[in-house]
């Protein structure tokens, strides 16, 4: 046949949009979670239980608790989405989404930040909407859950951006889960250290303005910046695999 | 004359310090079905992958018409298919869901053609069972529908027959050629004797590179 007479398909030039393209990807992973409600519960329960075992464990006390249960709260929030992070990209891994999220044509960051939206929906937001009830377990009066509950919810967005990069640097490796958490938890210490110097300082009655800024200050860096080094992270390990 | 849609001039890839090819070079023209041959480990996934542009240890020029490919990414994405080994299936999604959210990166189908395109895959009357449900051939047949509703000039298929029984492989075949006729460009790997009229062929193997 003669190459000129070959009939040729030309390239298409226009594509969906990365905002509709991010919706779609959040309903995917919002779908996919409501199918499999147990992992939806596991790191609520997770919570609930860590959280329960320091009156049996430490002491029952009301001082005691009053004076701790912000930071028993937030390190049981912390380990809770720390152990939700390996099923982010790994399921997606293993039946060959990810590759097809790679190759769509937005922006690789874009799509992960949805991702990591989608995660934070599913195991952050949960957790900031129990915090309350754990708030009055452990003794906090109303003032210090309402803060407790602030900066849980500006800061669990930060733990799920964070994670999001350790989880997808891990994924070709067989047992990541404790190397996860070797790399990730490190990251988590200022979110943790602001997080309960917030209630803290609440609890004294000094200004917390100046915490919430700062931890607002980790939000935007998390949200503006994890979404990249994620997306390339995605890249070695897929090129890896 | 028409231009070749992809052009590799000198890949080489080299993995676990072991030289899968190199010098490869070749085009891959509009209009044309190119079988990808060698036995097992020659790299015939990998260079698939290279070319798709999920595996980056690799040096050499890959041009995506006639220009760097790096340069031209969102094109080259949104004109080329790749269906893997694994692909992309989710077990709990439904046929429809799944090719849906495949697709909504690409363009906006209606449930309707979706439908239309399991059907013509055999899946018909199974649109709205969970994948897990399906059998690994039923599966694999949910990917392939995106062929019937792809408007990628280029596709990528690694090991498209696996799994796949006789009649729907012959239907893949003629798919294959049709497209081909339509002037799309086909790059195929597979253990299956794969005979189209006009068929390209790459060879990779432990004796060198080959063209034909």
């Amino acid at each position: 046949m003669n190459a000129d007479r070959r009939p040729a398909l030309k390239p298409v030039s226009e594509s969906v949009g990365p905002i509709a393209a991010m919706a779609a990807v959040f309903a995917r992973d919002v779908r996919v979670a409501f199918r499999q409600r147990q992992d939806l519960l596991n790191p609520l329960l997770f919570f609930i239980m860590v959280v329960t075992l320091f009156p049996l464990g430490v002491s029952p006390e009301v001082a005691f608790l009053k004076q701790s249960g912000a930071g028993i709260l937030w390190v049981a929030a912390l380990l809770s989405v720390l152990l939700s992070l390996d099923h982010l990209f790994r399921h997606d891994f293993d039946d060959g989404t990810l590759e097809q999220l790679v190759l769509q044509p937005q922006p690789l960051f874009l799509l992960v930040l949805a991702k990591t939206a989608a995660h934070w929906v599913l195991t952050g937001l949960p957790l900031v909407l129990l915090a309350p009830v754990l708030g009055v377990m452990v003794h906090l009066d109303g003032n210090s859950i309402a803060i407790l509950c602030l900066t849980l919810l500006i800061g669990t967005p930060v733990l799920s951006m964070i994670g999001a990069i350790g989880a997808a640097l891990t994924l070709g490796l067989r047992s990541a889960g404790v190397l996860l958490s070797l790399l990730i938890i490190p990251l988590y210490i200022p979110v943790l250290i602001f997080g309960t110097g917030t209630v803290a300082a609440a609890a004294e009655g000094a200004p917390v303005g100046g915490y919430l800024a700062l931890m607002g200050a980790f939000l935007v860096l998390a949200v503006t910046l994890s979404p990249f080094a994620s997306a390339a992270a995605l890249r070695i390990s897929l090129s890896n695999s | 004359m028409s231009e070749p849609l992809l052009q590799a001039i000198d890949l080489e890839c080299e993995r676990d310090e072991r030289l899968l090819f190199q010098n490869l070079s070749f085009s891959i023209l509009p209009g044309t079905v190119t079988r990808v041959e060698g036995p097992n480990g020659t790299g015939k996934t990998t260079l698939l992958r290279i070319l798709a542009g999920l595996n980056d240890a690799w040096s050499g020029q890959l041009l995506w018409c006639g220009e760097p490919r790096a340069r031209q990414r969102e094109s080259f994405l949104r004109n080329t298919l790749y269906i893997g080994h694994r692909p992309g299936i989710k077990p709990l999604l439904t046929p429809v869901e799944n090719l849906k959210a495949l697709m909504a990166g690409r363009r906006e189908v209606s449930d309707e053609v979706l439908v239309q395109a399991l059907a013509g895959t055999g899946l018909a009357g199974f649109e709205n069972v969970p994948c897990r449900n399906l059998s690994a051939g039923q599966q694999r047949r949910v990917a392939l529908a995106r062929l019937l509703i792809a408007d990628e000039p280029l596709w990528l298929l690694d090991e498209v027959f696996t799994a796949i029984d006789a009649d729907g492989v012959r239907a893949i075949e003629s798919l294959l050629q049709q497209r081909a006729a339509e002037g799309g460009a086909v790059l195929v790997t597979t253990h299956h004797e794969l005979q189209l009229p006009g068929m390209k062929r790459i060879t990779l193997g432990a004796g060198g590179v080959h063209e034909c």
